[in-house]
């Protein structure tokens, strides 16, 4: 439909604006503080730059299950203290573990800063390993599995099930939770090799974000981490994978889902190498999937009426910059019986060939890039948010500025470069996993 | 590295956050609205609070039906504005609004980029006024609801509310939050524009708004989009007040096969505003509203039962509640019933130590803090709190309230809420696995949840 001339004038997107500062150790610890004096609270949070991708085989679930690890005590601090000294003095902790990183994280008082740093600094130099420890963590881990995945609808899809379609290797393709009898066979050796390999304070980015005097905080950075001594960092690995050039299937099926659902992969350029073309893919997710005006909801739910929801998003869980290549653009749709997934995928590359044909007017890009611009503003206001973002951006990138920025950057692509987008999505290099309900005939 | 880098640091002072500028204005037509200036990111966070009192009863299901189609709908169309133009419109702004409902009152909640204010609260007051419910969106929304519940209806979570809310309230209007599937399938157009035209209304409604801009403009930009807002709707109704809680035999809302059991206790406790609340608050905190809790140290930690239990205070119009939850797998359901019993009568029957509670203090403290610390948090807490008659005030006085509590009444407190005895105890899981194992515990009753 031609729009009309009389278009309301574009909204000026605008940037977080964070001062940032950063130095690094003798021992290879990168450091950014990001100072901002507005409520008297304060943010920590160390990035160990190895997630589930890099876990070894036969171990699957062990990036995690060492995570839980890190809670467990360290050289100074007892079983359940770190807990109990953060929430002590008023404040709030956890960590979580992603595709390729990991994080660990505080917001409390500002004047808690120097506990905070105190207790990640113990654990980056001395965790207490015990077998008692893994043992009580493993059945921890084995709950937190069976509340999220086996008894769930829908539980693991599709960041546990999508995987292992889309991908040929162990690292891209496995299942980050882990498989019950690899957990249970988790030994101590395994987490001291862990620690040794991947916990190195050059393996790390600390982020501290707040309530925090820069000077103050680099001499306590100083004296608590300094003493840490360096070992070697891994090496980058490369878990790059060739991009399907034929349609890849699968189908799983779920006893306690009530209807079918559908997830589409696609391959999208390398978010670190290739930030401009990347910038674009995250804008297309959300012509497509954000909100009533987006074309995916528009066509699949309000006017067909053949899908029950659609959602779009780059990266596992939908943090499209806390990634590494290879990164899925992953469509998420459920719909009734009714309708065929056929007739879903047939749709969905319609509307791909609609942008690549009739392109996307300056409206509909301008509405799309303010959307994106409120959500990573909004993100950026929470405190752990801020903090995390600073850290995994400062560890992937060594930019951790980009943060601020990403709203304007975004807010410079051009609709060409959302066209190119939509026609990387082919049928011939997407990745297709089917959930039917009930289990298996 | 020398010794005294690893002696662990003194907590130090924290300066007190200054109460955030904001102002406060009651429209003609009975509308408050409180702006509150929150530094930070260029967006602002808009919360809309209308009273709607649920009904109990047999027009309990009717009436949730259509409220949950209402708040589906009500952004899908007005009289000036296709549901396109309202979708455009908002996104242009980088915002989103959207619609929800509990038992006590209609909510909407939204945010945008700061220069985009006036444009929510446009499209907010169009909706509100002029929501034409279009027949083919109330059928298109109506039919996506029942796949929704489908869905909903296969939720370990959302089963085990339903069930205790079910065992808890009965036949009050409390108890009816699960939408039920024919009922939804019964709604039609003329019944949710009905409800709307009679039940939403401006009167002893609340809208607040967070953002970094001036309250006096943000009354301004607020008056002038809903200002003029009248209604005949009577928004609220008579509520019963809360059943007495009698606590009975422990039910097993039976879900065969069940990997987990998803244990729950619930019991009466007292508003925010009622002198024992801040005692309760920390007893709470200790036996299980932190990590650092009684209850995580000893099903997780020590057992390895279970992955976030927890306790919890909430507040509603007819009244308050405590609850503590915990989902286990099923082989060990009777061992992790009778640890969490264990430590109900821990915490009811014991001082806790000075430590103990003064760890529970500075969380509770320091939480109220970070909450309020974002603008999106700052909304959320204050839009809980106004409709209680509470506020920023509130919110500043509630460190001196928990400072001056004593290890007497935290045990005071406790006692009064917490003992098992006043509790009921709700199961979902597998009853051939568990109904033996639990009634040793005490006497079990087997429940179906084909009716929730």
């Amino acid at each position: 439909m031609p729009r009309t001339a009389t278009r309301p004038a574009a909204i000026r997107v605008p940037d977080a604006n964070l001062e940032i500062s950063r130095f690094t150790l003798g021992n290879g610890l990168r450091v950014v503080l990001s100072p901002d004096r507005s409520a008297p609270v304060v943010g920590v949070c160390v990035v160990y730059d190895v997630g589930f991708r890099s876990e070894p085989e036969g171990r699957t679930g062990f990036a995690h299950l060492f995570e839980h690890l890190m809670f467990q005590g360290s050289e100074n601090v007892g079983k359940m203290e770190h807990a109990r000294l953060v929430e002590g003095a008023g404040g709030v902790m956890n960590g979580s573990t992603h595709p390729d990183f990991t994080n660990y994280y505080e917001a409390l008082p500002s004047g808690a800063l120097e506990l905070a740093l105190w207790l990640e600094a113990d654990r980056m130099r001395a965790p207490r390993l015990t077998q008692e420890n893994l043992d009580n963590q493993i059945s921890v881990v084995q709950e937190e599995i069976r509340v999220n995945v086996m008894n769930q609808p829908y539980g693991g899809f599709p960041w546990i099930s999508l995987p292992p379609v889309a991908f040929d290797t162990f690292a891209n393709a496995h299942n980050g939770y882990g498989d019950f009898a690899e957990l249970e066979s988790a030994s101590l050796d395994d987490a001291r090799d862990f620690f040794s390999r991947y916990y190195a304070p050059g393996n790390a980015v600390l982020a501290v974000a707040g309530d925090l005097d820069v000077a103050a905080t680099t001499e306590m950075v100083e004296r608590l981490f300094g003493g840490i001594k360096a070992r070697k960092v891994p090496k980058l690995p490369n878990f790059g994978e060739p991009v399907p050039t034929k349609e890849r299937r699968g189908v799983i099926h779920d006893a306690l889902a009530p209807q079918p659902a559908l997830a589409i992969g696609w391959r999208v350029p390398d978010p670190i190498r290739e930030l401009d073309d990347y910038l674009a893919s995250v804008l297309l997710a959300e012509v497509l999937t954000d909100g009533d005006a987006s074309r995916l909801q528009r066509r699949l739910v309000l006017d067909d009426r053949i899908v029950t929801g659609v959602s779009g998003y780059l990266g596992a869980f939908g943090d499209p910059f806390e990634v590494r290549d290879p990164v899925l653009l992953t469509l998420e749709v459920h719909h009734p019986d009714s309708t065929k997934a056929g007739k879903v995928l047939d749709v969905v590359q319609e509307e791909l060939a609609r942008i690549r044909t009739e392109g996307i007017d300056a409206d509909e890009l301008q509405r799309v890039q303010a959307r994106v611009a409120a959500q990573l503003l909004r993100g950026t206001d929470s405190l752990v948010g801020r903090t995390n973002h600073l850290a995994v951006v400062e560890a992937q990138r060594g930019a951790a500025e980009l943060v601020g920025r990403l709203p304007s950057m975004l807010a410079e692509v051009e609709a060409d470069a959302v066209v190119a987008a939509a026609a990387r999505c082919t049928e011939d290099s997407r990745s297709v996993l089917e959930v039917r309900p009930g289990k298996a005939a | 590295m020398s010794a005294p880098a690893l002696q662990r640091p003194v907590v130090g002072v924290t300066r007190t956050a200054k109460l955030p500028p904001s102002a406060e204005r009651t429209f003609a037509n009975g509308l408050r609205v409180v702006a509150v200036r929150k530094p930070g990111v260029p967006v602002v966070e808009l919360r809309v609070r209308l009273p709607l009192a649920a009904t109990g009863g047999k027009s309990a299901t009717a009436h949730t039906a259509r409220l949950t189609v209402l708040a589906e709908t009500i952004l899908r169309g007005t009289e000036r504005r296709t549901a396109l133009q309202i979708a455009e419109e908002l996104q242009r702004v980088g915002g989103a609004l959207g619609a929800g409902s509990d038992a006590d009152r209609f909510a909407l909640g939204g945010s945008a980029l700061s220069s985009g204010l006036p444009v929510l609260l446009d499209v907010l007051a169009d909706v509100l006024q002029h929501a034409t419910y279009p027949q083919r969106e109330v059928e298109g929304e109506r039919d996506r609801l029942l796949q929704d519940l489908a869905i909903a209806r296969t939720q370990p979570g959302l089963l085990a509310a339903a069930a205790l809310a079910r065992r808890v309230y009965g036949t009050h209007p409390y108890a009816f939050e699960l939408a039920h599937v024919e009922a939804v399938q019964a709604v039609t157009r003329a019944q949710v524009r009905a409800l709307h035209a009679s039940r939403i209304g401006p009167q002893d409604g609340l809208v607040v708004i967070v953002g970094d801009l001036t309250p006096a403009k943000m009354l301004d930009a607020a008056e002038k989009a809903l200002g003029g807002w009248t209604s005949d709707a009577k928004a609220d109704r008579e509520l019963p007040p809360m059943p007495e809680i009698v606590p009975g035999a422990i039910e097993i809302a039976n879900r065969p096969g069940a990997v987990q059991t998803n244990i729950r206790f619930a019991g009466a406790s007292v508003p925010r505003d009622d002198p024992s609340y801040p005692a309760l608050l920390l007893a709470h905190t200790v036996f299980g509203g932190y990590f650092s809790s009684r209850l995580v140290a000893n099903i997780r930690e020590d057992k390895g039962f279970t992955y976030s239990p927890r306790s919890s205070l909430d507040h509603a119009r007819a009244g308050s509640t405590f609850s503590v939850v915990a989902d286990v797998a099923t082989g060990v359901t009777a061992p992790a019933l009778a640890e969490t019993l264990h430590e109900l009568l821990r915490i009811t029957t014991a001082k806790v130590g000075a430590d103990e509670l003064d760890a529970a203090r500075r969380y509770s403290i320091g939480s109220l803090a970070l909450r309020s610390a974002t603008q999106a948090g700052l909304a959320t807490t204050l839009a809980g709190l106004l409709p209680s008659g509470l506020g920023l005030e509130w919110l500043r006085e509630q460190p001196r309230r928990l400072g001056s509590v004593t290890v007497d009444d935290v045990l005071a407190a406790a006692q009064q809420i917490m003992a098992p005895s006043k509790l009921v105890t709700v199961l979902l899981g597998d009853a051939d696995a568990i109904a033996g194992p639990v009634g040793v515990i005490a006497p079990v009753e087997v429940t179906s949840i084909a009716d929730l």
